[in-house]
């Protein structure tokens, strides 16, 4: 009998880049047998904008606003990385008032980030209510960002060596009233999402990634922790002062979705028990360090990593002692989460797609740069 | 026993439900309805520049020194001065602002030293063409005019 196009059991089928729930412009082509993918592959950079070569030629100081342009949903997070390594390039620290005030807003984005992913991950799965009620939320967090540096989304919130703006009138009564609104609302989402049947049986063993996994493929945040591997960089290497604040690092058991889930639900948390200690000790003094107004780090590299909301961010940094950077290299953390996502895929349906890639909160502005 | 009676009797998703209900009161309504019900942003907000100018004389306080134009990372600014001979001080003739490129990060302003350079509250930057979005020296003065809808 001739064989026709019905007997080929491997179909090739292209998710993205225009899928609205690859969370930009990420394209995967899949194998697949039938429901069940037996394959995959990123296609990537349809968001390149060549961020680390614009550093090679612009001051260190003008450099700071790109970087907000990465990880777009969490740009105070991605300055503070920049910041921190040019800083520790040029060997000064930024004051202890500019340092808590970066915690404070830092965190904040911690929230925002996650509760973005919330919205956007509930609705791919298929729960639309949650969007509505993280972005009313998070408004509350841009609003808090846009009187306090004027920006909402790209904030521009820290420069190198402290901070820029001083904190309006009432910031601390803002946060702390945000903080008393937003651990209620946690719960909220937790009876909206957490016991769900069809959330559960959506992401209960959907994208099992095991610790030792995790540790090949260089996985970090809330995705490692989920498969019980405690390593927070707030921790393990605390930056800006963060060894003086008292939090837990959640973590997971099975490394499934559901546990990428309750983590991150358990970090926001966190961030508010870290929002509320921070706030209560703003130090009085200066917000800027002493620094010469054109910077010229001396000769040398440096590599800094943060915890950004989405694993480890790092800036390594390569100066040749003129007024430009020689080279910037980020290590963005979603770049490499995406990594892990065949190994994830592999074996699931092809509606699980949806949920790993989402479960992997990743920012494609990131991805590509 | 207890999880088999939630299941049963769809617990869990009732649960939700009084959470999406409970939303519902108009007191909870946050939505806002843009063009009738206009945001009041805030006092540090940075949207578009404006070239501030002495109320009381009406020049431009701006003193040519060229600094915003230094520090734009776009290099989206262009000043061009003069030397006016009788007083031996520099003076702004031409100043152009490329709002297409613009990414409102805020440098130009912190680089002025004599608070000539502003980025206001204003907002509503649309224009019908490219060149509409360079902004000359009057149009930076005056300030944008966004079209007032009524309702």
């Amino acid at each position: 009998m001739e064989s026709t196009f019905l007997d080929s059991t491997e179909l090739v089928l292209n998710m993205g880049p225009q899928h609205p729930s690859t969370h930009g412009v990420l394209r995967v082509i899949l194998k697949l047998d039938g429901e069940k993918v037996i394959g995959t592959e990123c296609v990537i950079g349809y968001l390149h904008r060549g961020v680390e070569k614009i550093s090679e030629n612009r001051t260190y100081q003008m450099f700071t606003p790109y970087v907000d342009r990465l990880d777009y949903v969490a740009a105070v997070s991605n300055g503070l990385g920049y910041c921190l390594a040019v800083e520790k390039l040029l060997n000064v620290e930024a004051p202890p008032r500019a340092q808590t005030v970066r915690v404070i807003l830092t965190e904040l984005n911690r929230i925002a980030s996650h509760l973005v992913w919330l919205g956007t991950h509930a609705l791919d799965v298929g729960a639309i209510t949650p969007l509505f009620y993280t972005f009313r939320e998070r408004e509350l967090i841009m609003n808090i960002f846009e009187k306090y540096c004027g920006a909402r989304l790209t904030t521009h919130a820290f420069r190198i060596g402290g901070l820029q703006y001083e904190l309006y009138d009432g910031f601390e009564e803002e946060v702390k009233q945000f903080c008393d609104v937003f651990l209620p609302k946690v719960d909220e989402y937790e009876q909206l999402l957490t016991e769900n049947r069809i959330w559960v049986a959506r992401l209960k063993n959907v994208g099992i990634l095991s610790a030792e996994d995790c540790k090949a493929y260089g996985v970090t945040g809330p995705v490692l922790r989920a498969s019980g591997v405690k390593w927070d960089l707030r921790k393990a290497k605390p930056y800006s002062g963060y060894e003086q604040y008292e939090f837990d690092i959640p973590t997971g058991e099975n490394g499934d979705s559901y546990d990428r889930y309750m983590v991150r639900m358990a970090e926001m948390r966190q961030s508010v028990r870290i929002i509320r200690q921070a706030v209560a000790r703003i130090p009085e003094g200066p917000i800027m360090a002493k620094l010469p107004k054109v910077i010229k780090p001396p000769v040398g590299e440096v590599y800094v990593s943060i915890e950004a909301p989405k694993g480890e961010l790092g800036y390594f940094v390569v100066s040749d002692g003129s007024t430009q950077p020689y080279r910037v290299r980020v290590r963005p953390p979603s770049f490499v989460n995406l990594q892990a996502l065949d190994k994830m895929a592999r074996g699931g349906l092809v509606a699980d797609m949806v949920v790993i890639i989402g479960t992997l909160d990743i920012v494609l502005g990131e991805v590509d740069r | 026993m207890r999880k088999f009676l939630r299941t049963v009797f769809l617990i869990d998703l009732l649960e939700g439900l009084l959470v999406t209900f409970r939303s519902q009161h108009p007191r909870n309504i946050c939505t806002e309805q843009y063009p009738a019900q206009r945001p009041k942003v805030a006092e540090r907000y940075r949207g578009a520049p404006r070239l501030n100018i002495n109320p009381e004389t009406g020049e431009t306080l701006c003193i040519a020194c060229n600094l915003c134009a230094l520090a734009c990372p776009e290099a989206l600014i262009v000043v061009s001065s003069e030397r006016n001979e009788q007083t031996r001080r520099k003076e702004l003739t031409t100043f152009t602002y490329d709002t297409s490129r613009c990414m409102f990060c805020g440098l130009c302003e912190d680089a002025c030293p004599v608070d000539a350079l502003e980025l206001t509250q204003d907002f509503e930057l649309a224009s019908y063409s490219r060149e509409g979005a360079i902004w000359d020296r009057q149009m930076l003065e005056e300030g944008p005019k966004p079209t007032q809808y009524k309702f």
